[in-house]
């Protein structure tokens, strides 16, 4: 046994207390029933037309707000990086060009700093019928805007509470691309175009796999967002599962649920992981 | 290495017994009481007052739902004393056996509880061994006078097409299914299968005009003027026209719940007779009374009724209805596991159309 092993006990016990027997847990109940027999129901549940429509939702809402992120994050990161690029570089190199992308850092970074929940409360105050938004449209006398409690308003969370973890992968994998290359095929005629489909977007391409995974998966498993932003008229796969716990009080279908979401998840890793072999993308 | 996991285990082992010593040391000089009541559902100064009087440590959790409470009370993983479940709850508990009788004599303070209310408890504690009320109400529609036509008196407002996205429901099986089927004249405790079709329907309907299904927000969204109607408990609604005197509470002419929560033992309690004399405490008019002016919600203790100073208060029809004068008020009850299952799956059916 040599010494990394001995270092890594720490979290070889963490990861079984709060990782493996949770999970083990997870799978007796979802594969059991009342009386404790093997019963593959639970997760065969996920057919019935009311569980399979909210994965359909799920599925869909979390989709479109993945592909909203990726719009959004890679022009973000692109910004971000040319600052750097050019320091890099001796380009353009100006003390107003890096205090100018600390500005953008620190207002990205910055909502981050609080809770997940408090965000997504203030955005309900935002959107509601007399909330802050809608009382400054009021008065400059304009229409009222009218998505809360809607598909809308829980993409809109989605992406606002997500997009931090498309921005930073795809980032750092622009950051590891070396301006030579870039310079290089300039040299041989290329324009920005061809630059950015030939070059740079194949070399980001494991970091937008892993920003991807990243914003799909808890976009897919949430169940909080749906509650706060759509009224809990939408009822998302994650909500779906969590009122089976707190209000059916029926811990084997939730967990049978749990299963077949799991698998989603694990899909969706394997296909980062093809991608992304050499680790280049991944890392937060 | 083995030695070292060894080492490991034996750290593991003595920080848990440490832990546990760190339990032991907390006793009040006479003992200790665990109780499970709900979030927000005492004055946090009553239970120091117990404290300093009794010299019983309270050691005090709540719970959100009576549904999350009943696998953790059932699992044992803390063993409870006192827990104040609702009605149909307070059955389930009797049924499977879960519940020790209550020694009255121990409790000397119950003659505060009014004996209506002890009447009312026969529907889920037939013989009044196991509960003692602490809090009731009602459930009714409270509205916004400045945004309807005209007073409301009746369910069927929560269909009516010019309130379309100013509705509020209660998101929560029970509730929500008892507001259809008392619209359409039932019991909300059928088990019938056409019934609860007819409620589901009516549910389904009634989903596009609905602006958002909440429970405790209802408060906080009815006070801001964010929607005109919605499905409320008395308690909050007492709370709410405080803050917001536009608001109106009423109790439909079809009928409604009227919902009692109760101090029970567990059969498992260790510390029956400290859980004796919690309950003895609660039951102390001068603490129901800061316990109603805290959290607001109808207190059955007639004694302490008498102590409200407000007038308008003690005489509220909200908070102390006279139940005599309305028609079809029932109790929830348990409905079993294969009842439960069937309400859970019809509103699952309205949840995701």
């Amino acid at each position: 046994m040599n010494k990394k092993k001995l270092l890594g006990t720490p979290y070889f016990i963490w990861s079984t207390l709060f990782i493996l027997i949770p999970l083990g847990i997870v799978f007796y109940y979802g594969l059991t029933d009342e009386s404790g027999a093997f019963t593959l129901n639970n997760v065969m549940a996920i057919s019935s037309p009311g569980h399979a429509k909210s994965l359909w939702i799920s599925l869909g809402l979390s989709l479109v707000s993945t592909l909203i992120c990726l719009f959004l994050a890679y022009p973000l990161a692109m910004i971000l990086c040319s600052g750097d690029h050019s320091l890099q570089t001796g380009f353009l190199s100006s003390k107003s060009n890096a205090a100018h992308k600390n500005i953008i850092v620190l207002i990205f970074i910055l909502p981050m700093w609080m809770n997940f929940l408090l965000r997504t409360l203030a955005w309900q105050t935002l959107l509601e019928k007399t909330g802050v938004i809608n009382n400054i449209l009021a008065f400059l006398h304009l229409p009222a805007l009218k998505i809360i409690n809607t598909p809308y308003a829980i993409i809109l969370g989605m992406v606002y509470n997500f997009l931090p973890f498309m921005v930073l992968p795809v980032y750092n994998s622009l950051i590891k691309i070396d301006p030579n290359v870039i310079h290089a095929a300039r040299d041989l005629g290329a324009n920005e175009f061809q630059v950015f489909t030939k070059i740079t977007l194949p070399l980001t391409t494991p970091g937008i796999i892993s920003g991807i995974t990243m914003v799909f998966i808890p976009a897919l498993t949430t169940f909080l967002i749906s509650k706060l932003l759509g009224g809990g008229k939408i009822l998302l796969i994650g909500n779906v599962i969590e009122e089976e716990f707190t209000q059916a009080s029926n811990w084997h279908l939730g967990s049978g649920l749990s299963i077949v979401l799991m698998m989603f998840i694990i899909f969706n890793m394997v296909v980062s992981a093809v991608f992304d072999k050499d680790g280049k993308g991944g890392t937060l | 290495m083995k030695k070292l996991y060894c080492l490991i285990f034996i750290l593991c082992s003595s920080l848990s017994f440490l832990l546990t010593g760190c339990g032991n040391s907390a006793f009040g000089e006479n003992g200790q009481v665990i109780v499970y009541n709900w979030g927000e559902y005492i004055d946090p100064m009553a239970i120091d007052m117990f404290e300093e009087e009794t010299g019983i440590k309270v050691i005090y959790e709540e719970f959100e739902t009576n549904e999350i409470m009943y696998p953790k009370m059932v699992s044992g993983s803390t063993v409870y004393d006192v827990i104040c479940p609702s009605d149909y709850m307070i059955q389930k508990m009797i049924e499977n056996d879960l519940l020790a009788e209550i020694n009255f004599d121990h409790i000397p303070n119950v003659v505060n509880i009014g004996t209506q209310y002890f009447e009312q408890s026969k529907e889920f504690d037939p013989e009044n061994k196991y509960s003692i009320p602490y809090c009731f109400g009602t459930v009714g529609i409270l509205y916004n006078k400045t945004m309807v036509k005209e007073p409301i008196d009746s369910w069927a407002v929560l269909w009516d097409e010019t309130y379309y996205d100013n509705i509020l429901m209660q998101d929560s099986v029970r509730d929500a299914f008892m507001v259809a089927l008392k619209l359409n004249g039932y019991s909300m405790n059928t088990l019938n299968q056409t019934e609860l079709e007819t409620a589901k329907n009516a549910l389904i309907q009634q989903k596009k005009l609905v602006q958002a299904y909440v429970i405790d927000q209802v408060r906080d969204k009815m006070i801001s003027g964010e929607a005109a109607i919605g499905v409320i408990y008395s308690g909050e609604a007492i709370y709410t026209i405080r803050e917001n005197p536009d608001l109106v509470y009423v109790i439909p002419k079809e009928g409604t719940n009227v919902w009692i929560d109760s101090w029970v033992i567990p059969k498992n309690a260790v510390n029956k007779e400290n859980a004796e004399a919690f309950i003895n405490f609660m039951c102390r008019p001068d603490i129901a009374l800061i316990n109603f002016e805290y959290i607001t919600y109808s207190t059955p203790n007639t004694a302490a009724q008498a102590l409200i100073e407000d007038n308008d208060i003690r005489t509220s029809p909200i908070a102390f209805p006279d139940l005599s004068l309305y028609k079809n008020l029932e109790t929830f009850q348990y409905l079993g596991v294969e009842g439960t299952e069937l309400y859970n799956n019809l509103w699952k059916e309205v949840k995701v159309y």
